[in-house]
């Protein structure tokens, strides 16, 4: 369990305009999963993000070729002159492949950003964040901002993954977070299985935002659950990644 | 040799020659579909769907399902871009040129703004959507269009990045200024040119 202050609402954060690009160094490398690996990296020209915004990372080969891919920025704002990318490798990409097999401390890598604002959380409202495997990421930037700042406004995660050893920041989930598996559970686990349900979804407040990321199937069935569940149709926020078939 | 270098990266994935000069700068190729929506998906059946064209116009018009139908429909085969960085080749569409149904109208402003069911919105000038350049597109790929892809119908404006072809389009409004749509208001380009990667504000 991380500490939880309660000293009152977080802050609200203001937007400043997005940078240019710029070369980031690898400063740590943890492994989360045996598929997914957090990368911080230290930014020459580094700007306070909102959670849940995005740096594009840009990859050159020696012949000029180049490959771009966005990923969520997974650290609060706090965390000065530093951002951390989670990143699940897929097999037959192009930049994930670059960033598990060949990125170690040290090494440089271009970015820009942050970008986008709208799936963000600036503080200022109650939030459920839903996340189904490395769709986490960008919730887990509000969800530690919110333990930084000590806010006490409410946020509840409800995340899904597939087996015991898929589950992405392990040591910081804490009170606020049900988790469920699909697939395997760890031994012994007495916690939920299964897909999420509407029983693992805490009781509809109004003046909640929902934040939910995963997976295009996964966010359509837990998009549904919160409106089923009296959500705001209004109030609900969606990122979805990976090919529809 | 490029100003910057990444240590050890070598490209992996191979655009087939004759298509290279159809990806615009900064793009991969991607063979799915993938689903890029910012909110719930709208539930809108063909029934209760209609399309209006009104702003300044000389003349309101709204079409019917039905209605839509009777208008005569041109299959588009295009590339698509979409600012996340995959483009799509070789793929087709099937609609009503946004001219024809422009034309029933009279635009008496050089912009539009496109409106949709669940409240999206993107900022077009009528320039960028006439003479051939964008359609109302009720089918992809010989299928009617499945409702994550902006089903019954979305708007299409290929040589753009593909947030301007706003899924589950109800309507566009004329109007006498350009103003930012949802996408354009949060962080991305107002113009959108993949060719120019003109993706986010600062580009």
């Amino acid at each position: 369990m991380v500490g939880l202050g309660g000293v009152g609402p977080a802050p609200v954060l203001t937007q400043r305009a997005p940078g240019k690009w710029q070369i980031a160094t690898v400063k740590a490398i943890k492994v989360e999963t045996p598929r997914v690996k957090s990368f911080r990296l230290e930014l020459p020209m580094w700007m306070p993000h909102c959670p849940g915004q995005h740096y594009v990372v840009r990859l050159t080969a020696p012949d000029g070729y180049r490959a771009q891919r966005s990923y969520s920025i997974a650290s609060s704002p706090l965390d000065e002159g530093e951002i951390e990318l989670t990143i699940d490798r897929l097999d037959d990409g192009e930049v994930s492949p670059y960033f598990h097999d060949v990125l170690v401390e040290g090494d440089q890598v271009e970015v820009r950003g942050p970008f986008a604002s709208y799936f963000i959380w600036r503080g200022e409202s109650p939030a459920l964040l839903i996340g189904g495997g490395s769709g986490i990421a960008p919730l887990m930037s509000m969800l530690r901002h919110r333990r930084r700042t000590g806010a006490d406004t409410e946020m509840r995660l409800v995340y899904s993954v597939r087996n015991a050893d898929d589950v992405i920041y392990a040591d910081e989930l804490g009170d606020e977070t049900t988790l469920t598996f699909t697939g395997t559970p760890p031994e012994g686990w007495d916690g939920h299985v299964g897909r999420i349900d509407a029983g693992m979804l805490p009781a509809a407040d109004p003046e909640a935002t929902v934040y939910i990321c995963g997976s295009n199937g996964f966010v359509e069935s837990a998009t549904a659950l919160a409106l089923e569940a009296g959500y705001r149709s209004d109030r609900i926020r969606t990122e979805r990644f990976g090919p529809s078939s | 040799m490029p100003d910057f270098v990444s240590r050890g990266f070598e490209r992996r994935r191979r655009t087939p020659e004759e298509l290279g000069d159809r990806l615009p700068p900064g793009q991969y190729v991607e063979d799915g579909f993938p689903v890029l929506t910012a909110g719930p998906t709208p539930v809108i059946e063909p029934d209760e769907w209609s399309l209006r064209i009104d702003g300044m116009v000389a003349e309101e018009r709204e079409w019917t399902w039905a209605e839509f139908h009777e208008l005569e429909f041109e299959e588009v085969p295009c590339d698509i871009h979409c600012v996340t960085a995959w483009s799509k080749l070789g793929t087709s569409f099937r609609g009503v040129s946004v001219d024809t149904l422009l034309e029933a109208a009279e635009p008496l402003g050089p912009y539009v703004m496109a409106y949709c069911y669940g409240g999206y919105t993107t900022n077009l000038p009528v320039e960028e959507i006439t003479d051939g350049q964008a359609w109302v597109v009720t089918e992809h790929e010989g299928e009617p269009l499945p409702r994550e892809h902006g089903g019954p119908a979305r708007l299409l404006v290929p040589h753009l990045y593909f947030w301007k072809s706003a899924k589950w389009i109800a309507g566009l409004r004329v109007m006498d200024h350009d103003e930012p749509g949802f996408w354009e208001a949060n962080g991305y380009h107002n113009h959108g040119d993949p060719w120019k990667e003109e993706r986010y504000w600062s580009d």
